[in-house]
């Protein structure tokens, strides 16, 4: 810039590109910050597509995509927005991502997007993603910024991976459609002799209640988070 | 009579909270206290009592294919429904900025002990959920109305039920692990098992 006064730095140390700090940022959400299990956001979506692992697979990639570009757009912006109007203007940041994604998915995967029906439009109310834009993308570099959203979306994504596994391993006996169960010998001509009895209450929303509360307590005991 | 049941069916059968885990955020994070559970779920059965009509008209007059074509006949072949997430969330916003200034003069001290979440209203997704189940269930007018006012109430019922919960669990011997969320989490789980019972009915 040509306007550059003389009592700016003129040459800024520029940071590694991967250095110890922002390591930390994409690091930190998968863990000892974890949007779903520490700051309690994004539930809703979390518990309603877990019933199986493919569906939950398309899921978090929606999500770290829309997550990781709101936040670089937002970032990109961010100087520009009114404060009074931030929230109108980060919906519709996330609401056109949103768009976006649910076009694919009509387009090239139609069966997904039938299945996932009203959860893909509701990522745009997936607190994560806004949350994010408040905290982070707002006050920082679009890089950083787009570190953030990668590490939130991580985060998010193996949490309800894991909480897919559990429901759909339980619930109908597969991992991604494989019968595990029935491989293993759980079938009238296996060593077992009879099929596996699948769980029915994993597949119900409440089933998915409990394997969240179990691993938030396994997560909370290894950190030694508490809430009071 | 399909009003009715259609009302009925909304609030305990396909509960917005317990079958389709909308509303989460806020339903975890501000039942703690019944009284302001109230306040927040009376605000949220009025924004989706508004929101969930408005949407409707906004889609069958200006959204669907061919929807335009009350302008003029030239529109009869264009179709924005591409549109309706961005259009949806817009309504949502504003009216929640609105239910935000009206709580804000006529109760401050509820405005107070909402704090954030009036806001965050907003990006509760049992509203914007409402919106695109109306949509995706080819809901009439009227149908609209009973099923946004309804899904509402059921969403009422429930944080009102949880906070209750979490009032008398504060005198509970719970583990530290599991304090806050985690046995939050398995009461819901609880409560939805209750809930289930209603799926047994048929209307």
């Amino acid at each position: 810039m040509s306007t550059e006064t003389v009592d700016k730095p003129v040459k800024k140390e520029s940071e590694a590109l991967l250095s110890k700090r922002r390591k930390k940022i994409v690091s930190d959400p998968l863990n000892d910050d974890n949007p779903i299990t520490i700051q309690v956001l994004g539930i809703c979506s979390a518990l309603a597509v877990t019933t199986q692992m493919k569906p939950t697979m398309v899921m978090s990639i929606a999500v770290i995509f829309v997550i990781v570009f709101s936040n670089l757009t937002i970032s990109l912006i961010r100087k520009l927005i009114p404060n009074r109007v931030r929230i109108i203007v980060q919906l519709a940041v996330i609401a056109t991502l949103v768009t976006l994604v649910n076009e694919v998915l009509q387009a090239f995967a139609y069966d997904m997007y039938k299945e996932l029906s009203v959860f893909v439009g509701l990522i745009i109310t997936n607190c994560i993603i806004m949350g994010r834009l408040e905290a982070f993308a707002l006050a920082n570099k679009p890089y950083d910024s787009i570190l953030d959203g990668l590490g939130s979306g991580l985060g998010y994504a193996w949490i309800i991976l894991a909480v897919a596994f559990f429901r759909e391993l339980f619930g109908s006996g597969a991992i991604f459609g494989f019968e595990v169960f029935e491989a293993i010998g759980f079938s009238s001509d296996g060593w077992v002799g009879m099929d596996y009895q699948a769980n029915g209450i994993m597949v119900t929303p409440v089933g998915a209640f409990f394997i969240l509360g179990l691993i938030i307590w396994v997560q909370r005991n290894k950190t030694g988070y508490v809430e009071n | 009579m399909d009003l009715i049941n259609l009302g009925i069916k909304s609030i305990f059968i396909e509960n917005m909270v317990f079958a389709y885990f909308l509303g989460m955020c806020s339903f975890l994070a501000v039942s703690k206290k019944v009284s302001t559970a109230f306040g927040l779920g009376l605000a949220v059965v009025f924004v989706l009592t508004i929101t969930v009509p408005t949407n409707w008209l906004l889609s069958e007059f200006i959204l669907n294919e061919g929807a335009l074509s009350w302008i003029s006949k030239d529109l009869a072949t264009v179709d924005l429904s591409f549109l309706s997430f961005i259009m949806y969330i817009a309504v949502i916003a504003s009216m929640v900025q609105l239910v935000e200034m009206v709580i804000e003069k006529t109760s401050p001290a509820l405005y107070g002990s909402l704090g954030i979440f009036l806001p965050l209203i907003a990006v509760n997704c049992a509203i914007l959920g409402s919106s695109l189940f109306m949509d995706q269930r080819d809901y009439g007018l009227a149908e609209s109305a009973v099923y946004g006012f309804s899904s509402g109430i059921g969403w009422f019922l429930a944080i009102i039920a949880l906070a209750a919960i979490r009032e008398r669990l504060k005198y509970s011997n719970v583990p530290d692990g599991l304090k806050g969320l985690g046995i939050t989490m398995l009461i819901t789980g609880l409560m939805g098992i209750a809930f289930m019972s209603f799926m047994g009915i048929s209307i």
